[in-house]
Parts: structure tokens; C-alpha cells; sequence
């Protein structure tokens, strides 16, 4: 019988990819999964007035700023809800076969459709039903209210954005 | 006025734009300077007795070092068969209280039935797990519901524990002791509450984070008992005078009355449409 001699494999050594950012410590092992999804414009769009980098609210500019979060919860709360919906339709995949997802899914691309323009507040009435968020209260109706927002886009460019013609 | 530079409206929920700016100041200020939020740094305990469940807390809310509010109520309302003690950050039980209690009468409106305990457990759980114990929040949840008379606690983390006797917060070790030593189980109603009240006020004694009086909740098949306060701290202030100025106290040297002309310009009228 042979035996399999010991080998210490140095790919899999595990290496804690910290950066650290004026105390707060982060393992960005695995923020780069999360962050291929959403790709930030470095430099493009500053924050602030007039598209002058605000030194006042967001301090001085840095690549490492606009890239990294600055917040342990940030990446995970901008995807809980696309995560719960892999979640949940995986599962209901696995019980129920295929046909069940992709229904549910064709059935939120239809109510996903219903919107205003860019600039205004769509109700999301049909989405909300479908999902069951209009049976409960959570965060993101109490804070930060879209219809209550205290910064107003510019129409035009709202909407040529979202056509992708920026 | 419209910005330039904005092109999706802002997603509701939680923002997070002013953390790079918070941890620029931190390092401005040379640590220690920056506010620190309210905490009710506490003694809360919970007891099941024969009949249900009695909770009791203490009123002191600290700031650091300074007592913020001295009357504070610690004790939230979830529903009408439970009740809710909170020990961590004030803003945060609070408002995690609420959002649980809101969500509880959606679903007893929707089904017509009374919340159970442990329906209210499943979703503060899965709340405090979402936000990876950023929100500060340790709980003491205790009801009756057709199941029975129970009592849990959740940590910030979403952790849950179901014990017949618990205590948390600042003065949680004081407390356990008395309770350790003198619970027994299927107390009577008054047995309960003087153990609750004496373990609040070994709390009270042991630690510096809470203190003034003791407030009990009584929950029941029959009804809700909230007993606030039900002891009050000897420790009062007495002031000596009053503070109010009475009126004359500033002499008057001229008074000038000028009416305002309003005309009315135009009047319409427009009829609601209630049908």
C-alpha cells in the first residue's frame, strides 16, 4: 500500500489580508468578490458641490478612499438584498426544481419594469408585494427616505446615465 | 437645488457616507474627544415565576461619566402579552424595540392572532445578525403566549438564550447572585417580584452605571402589571427653593402693540372627493 508522503502546500497557507485605516482594521480577504459586482468610478464623480472634492465632509482625496469601504457593514448591506434573493431562489432551485425560480424571477423582471423616470420616486408597489416588504418594517423605510431626500439630481443627467449615455 | 454630480437617488436605509470623514476626525482630535453615545450601562433582570413573568430594571442612563437621565424607562413595550427589557446603547434598544413591536402588530393584524415570544426572538435575531453587532443592543425578552410563560435574551450579535432567571447589563454579575441564590421554581407572584427587586438593587449598590429607582413589569394570562416606579432610590435631591422667576421679576420700560394688516386676496374652495 503506498502512503502518500507529507506535503506543505504554500498555496494553501492562509494570509490575513488586513488594511488598516486610521485604527479600523478590516480582513479584505474576501471584499473582492463582493466589490466585482459594484465598480466605483475613482475620481470621476468627487463628492460634494460643483464636482469639487469636498474636504470638509469627505477629507482629503485618495485612491484608497473611493476604493476600499470605509465601514465593515457598507458592501454588506449595499448586497443583502440580491444575497437573500441567491439564497432563497437556490434553495426553492434545489426543493422544487428548476421551474421555480424561473418563474419568480421572470415575474420580478416584469415587476422590476415598472418605474418612473430616473429623476422621480417610483412607488415599487408590485416589487414590494412580490418580495413580502409590505408586511414589514425594517431600516430602509425609516431612514434615509428616498421621497425626503435632501439632494436633488439633475434630470438630464439622470437619465442619460441610466440609458448609458454618459 | 439640482447637483451635477448625483446619478442614482441615494438608497434608503442606512448611510454610510460620513465614516471616512468620522475616522479623519478621530485622528484629528487625538483620542477621547469625540462624543460618545448614550448608554444605559444597567442592571436588567427577568424572572419566570408560577403565573408568568416579571421583569424588572433600573432608571439610570449614563453619558460617560455623567448620569444623562435619571428616569429612564428601560422597560419597552412589544406587545401586549410582551415586554422588552434593553441594556447597551439607549438609541439602539430603542429603536430596534420599535421596529420589533411595529412588525409584531403588522402580523397580528394580518393573522388575528397574539405575537408568541418566540416569534419576536426569531426576528430581533436575524436583525442583530444582519448588522454584525453594530447595533448595541442586549435584550431580556419575557411573555406569555399560548405556549407558556418564557424568557430569552438576545446579544448584540444575535445570540439567544432561553433561562427561567437572567439578569444583563453593567450590574448583570451583582444581580445573578441574588437571583442564583434565592430562585426556586413556581414562585408566587410576590416571592417573584421581591426577588427581582432585590437583585436590581444589589445592581444598583455594585455598580456605578446603574442606579436611582426600580421599575417591575408583572406579565400575566390575565394582563400586564407595569409598576413604574416601584421603588424609589432614597438618594433624592431636595432643592430648597424654586427656580421660576415669577412674573415682574424683569420691570417693563415701554410697550409698542402694532396690529398686522392682512387682506384677504382670494378664496377658494375646493370639495374633497370622499366617495
Amino acid at each position: 500500500m503506498k502512503t502518500r508522503p507529507n506535503r506543505i502546500c504554500n498555496r494553501n497557507t492562509v494570509y490575513r489580508k488586513e488594511s488598516g485605516r486610521n485604527g479600523i482594521t478590516m480582513n479584505t480577504r474576501g471584499l473582492r468578490s463582493q466589490l466585482k459586482d459594484s465598480v466605483p468610478v475613482a475620481g470621476l464623480c468627487p463628492q460634494g458641490a460643483y464636482g469639487v472634492q469636498d474636504s470638509l465632509r469627505s477629507g482629503f482625496t485618495s485612491v484608497k478612499n473611493e476604493l476600499l469601504p470605509s465601514h465593515p457593514l457598507e458592501l454588506s448591506e449595499k448586497n443583502f438584498q440580491p444575497n437573500q434573493d441567491k439564497m432563497n431562489f437556490s434553495t426553492l432551485r434545489n426543493i422544487q426544481g428548476l421551474h421555480a425560480p424561473l418563474k419568480l424571477q421572470m415575474e420580478y423582471r416584469a415587476a422590476r419594469q415598472i418605474q418612473r423616470l430616473p429623476f422621480l420616486q417610483s412607488s415599487n408597489l408590485a416589487l414590494d408585494t412580490l418580495r413580502g416588504n409590505d408586511e414589514s418594517i425594517g431600516f430602509e423605510d425609516i431612514l434615509n427616505d428616498p421621497t425626503q431626500s435632501e439632494m436633488m439630481g439633475e434630470p438630464h443627467m439622470m437619465v442619460e446615465y441610466k440609458l448609458g449615455l454618459l | 437645488m439640482a447637483l451635477s454630480n448625483v446619478f442614482e437617488t441615494p438608497a434608503a436605509g442606512f448611510n454610510f457616507d460620513n465614516t471616512s470623514r468620522n475616522a479623519a476626525l478621530e485622528g484629528l482630535f487625538d483620542g477621547g474627544q469625540t462624543p460618545k453615545p448614550m448608554k444605559t450601562g444597567t442592571t436588567i433582570a427577568g424572572v419566570v415565576f408560577k403565573d408568568g413573568v416579571v421583569l424588572g430594571a433600573d432608571t439610570r442612563a449614563t453619558s460617560s461619566e455623567v448620569v444623562a437621565d435619571k428616569m429612564c424607562a428601560k422597560i419597552h413595550y412589544i406587545a401586549p402579552n410582551i415586554y422588552c427589557c434593553g441594556a447597551g446603547t439607549a438609541a439602539d434598544t430603542e429603536k430596534t424595540t420599535d421596529i420589533l413591536s411595529s412588525n409584531l402588530t403588522i402580523f397580528s393584524l394580518n393573522s388575528g392572532r397574539n405575537p408568541r415570544v418566540i416569534m419576536a426572538v426569531s426576528i430581533l435575531q436575524d436583525m442583530l445578525y444582519r448588522y454584525r453587532g453594530q447595533i448595541g443592543a442586549n435584550l431580556i425578552l419575557g411573555g406569555v403566549d399560548c405556549t407558556g410563560n418564557h424568557l430569552y435574551t438576545v446579544g448584540p450579535y444575535g445570540s439567544v438564550n432561553k433561562v427561567p432567571y437572567l439578569s444583563m447589563g453593567s450590574g448583570d454579575l451583582a444581580a445573578l447572585g441574588i437571583l442564583e441564590d434565592g430562585f426556586k421554581h413556581d414562585m408566587e407572584l410576590e416571592e417573584a417580584k421581591e426577588l427581582v427587586r432585590l437583585a436590581i438593587h444589589a445592581g444598583i449598590m455594585s455598580d456605578l452605571g446603574s442606579g436611582n429607582n426600580i421599575d417591575i413589569c408583572v406579565i400575566t394570562r390575565q394582563g400586564v402589571d407595569y409598576i413604574r416606579p416601584y421603588q424609589v432610590s432614597e438618594y433624592k435631591d431636595n432643592r430648597k427653593t424654586k427656580y421660576k422667576y415669577r412674573p415682574g421679576t424683569t420691570p417693563v420700560l415701554t410697550e409698542k402693540v402694532v396690529r398686522l394688516k392682512l387682506e384677504v386676496v382670494q378664496e377658494s374652495m375646493q370639495r374633497m372627493d370622499t366617495a
